[in-house]
């Protein structure tokens, strides 16, 4: 006997995800799930934003790693509130995990939230954490045929962060192929070039958090 | 490997299911699964044999059916199957698109033994 279910398979996380979204909202804070490949430049990016913009609004981290506490370690010394989430093996953050992490932070302290995912091209994009935008980094060492290796997270992401582009003069890596494959797979996927190293292009980026964060901060 | 984690969320809901409707065993489970959500359904099978032992739904099957990516142009109005990634209108090269299917992830059915 056949006996009809039709659910959708992460109906859960998806329940927990909106939770934590509609708390957001009601704190006014701007939320990035910002996922990449290990070593693509995820919590240099973000030491290197936190100092822009930590004298204009307050900033707050979840790291997400299979193990260790390092990333936290070097996201607290410049001095904004971070939690640590070990996920013991699973490769991607979900959001019942962020829920559980949200507890250790002020959020009434905050106006921007940034998750950084574990490190990992495929996973981290299905889970839905309750985030705004999902926001991507790319290291140009990494080679120029990932978009279309892995179309997931480029199609589910607003912006994707072209990084270490001052490297660009020792490695066989085209821009323009990035550039192209992934307007073919998501045409309103912003393309910024960075290097966080040397802080090229970090201010298209910051331009556009800014923007964000007054989105949802209203009018103040 | 997200196929675990996708695996125990199948379990959970069907354990639940399979109490709600008084089942003691299954033999088969049908998914319906998009090209979009990056499931290898050889991976999601293993980790549904190693997060299904000693449970209720132990020695079940797995019945996957892919699903391919296929979008309506919201210029032109015509529905295609999305090729390589490519989510441009072959028609009229608008990437102005809805999707209507390939994002997929979810249970159609379980199969009960027959008595």
């Amino acid at each position: 006997m056949k006996v009809p279910v039709v659910r959708n398979i992460l109906e859960a996380n998806k329940r927990i995800a909106d939770e934590n979204r509609t708390l957001f909202g009601s704190k006014r804070i701007l939320v990035l799930n910002l996922m990449s490949s290990p070593g693509a430049g995820k919590t240099t990016l973000l030491e290197k934003t936190i100092d822009l913009l930590k004298d204009r609004f307050r900033i707050g981290v979840i790291e997400g790693d299979i193990q260790t506490s390092t990333d936290a370690e070097r996201i607290a010394g410049h001095g904004v509130q971070v939690v640590q989430i070990n996920t013991d093996g699973a490769c991607h953050l979900d959001g019942n995990m962020i829920r559980e992490a949200l507890t250790q932070l002020d959020l009434d302290a905050l106006d921007l939230l940034v998750v950084e995912n574990v490190g990992n091209l495929v996973c981290p994009a299905e889970f839905d954490v309750g985030e705004h935008h999902k926001v991507m980094i790319l290291s140009t060492t990494e080679g120029d045929d990932k978009p279309k290796k892995y179309p997931l997270m480029f199609q589910e992401s607003s912006v994707l962060l072209v990084n270490k582009i001052d490297l660009l003069p020792y490695i066989n890596c085209r821009i323009e192929v990035i550039r192209r494959a992934s307007a073919e797979i998501n045409p309103n996927l912003k393309v910024l070039e960075i290097s966080a190293t040397t802080g090229e292009g970090l201010p298209l980026w910051t331009n556009w958090l800014e923007e964000q964060i007054r989105q949802i901060r209203g009018t103040d | 490997m997200h196929e675990l984690s996708i695996a125990q969320s199948i379990l959970d809901i069907i354990t639940e299911e399979m109490r709600r409707h008084h089942v003691e065993r299954i033999v088969s489970v049908r998914l319906k699964i998009g090209e979009m959500s990056a499931v290898v359904p050889e991976s999601l099978t293993f980790c549904w044999s190693i997060v299904t032992k000693d449970t209720p739904a132990e020695g079940s099957r797995l019945d996957i059916v892919s699903l391919p990516i296929e979008a309506r142009c919201l210029a032109c109005d015509s529905v295609f199957f999305v090729q390589n990634y490519v989510y441009v209108c072959p028609k009229c090269g608008s990437g102005d698109l809805a999707i209507l299917s390939g994002k997929e992830l979810q249970i159609q059915d379980f199969e009960t033994p027959d008595f």
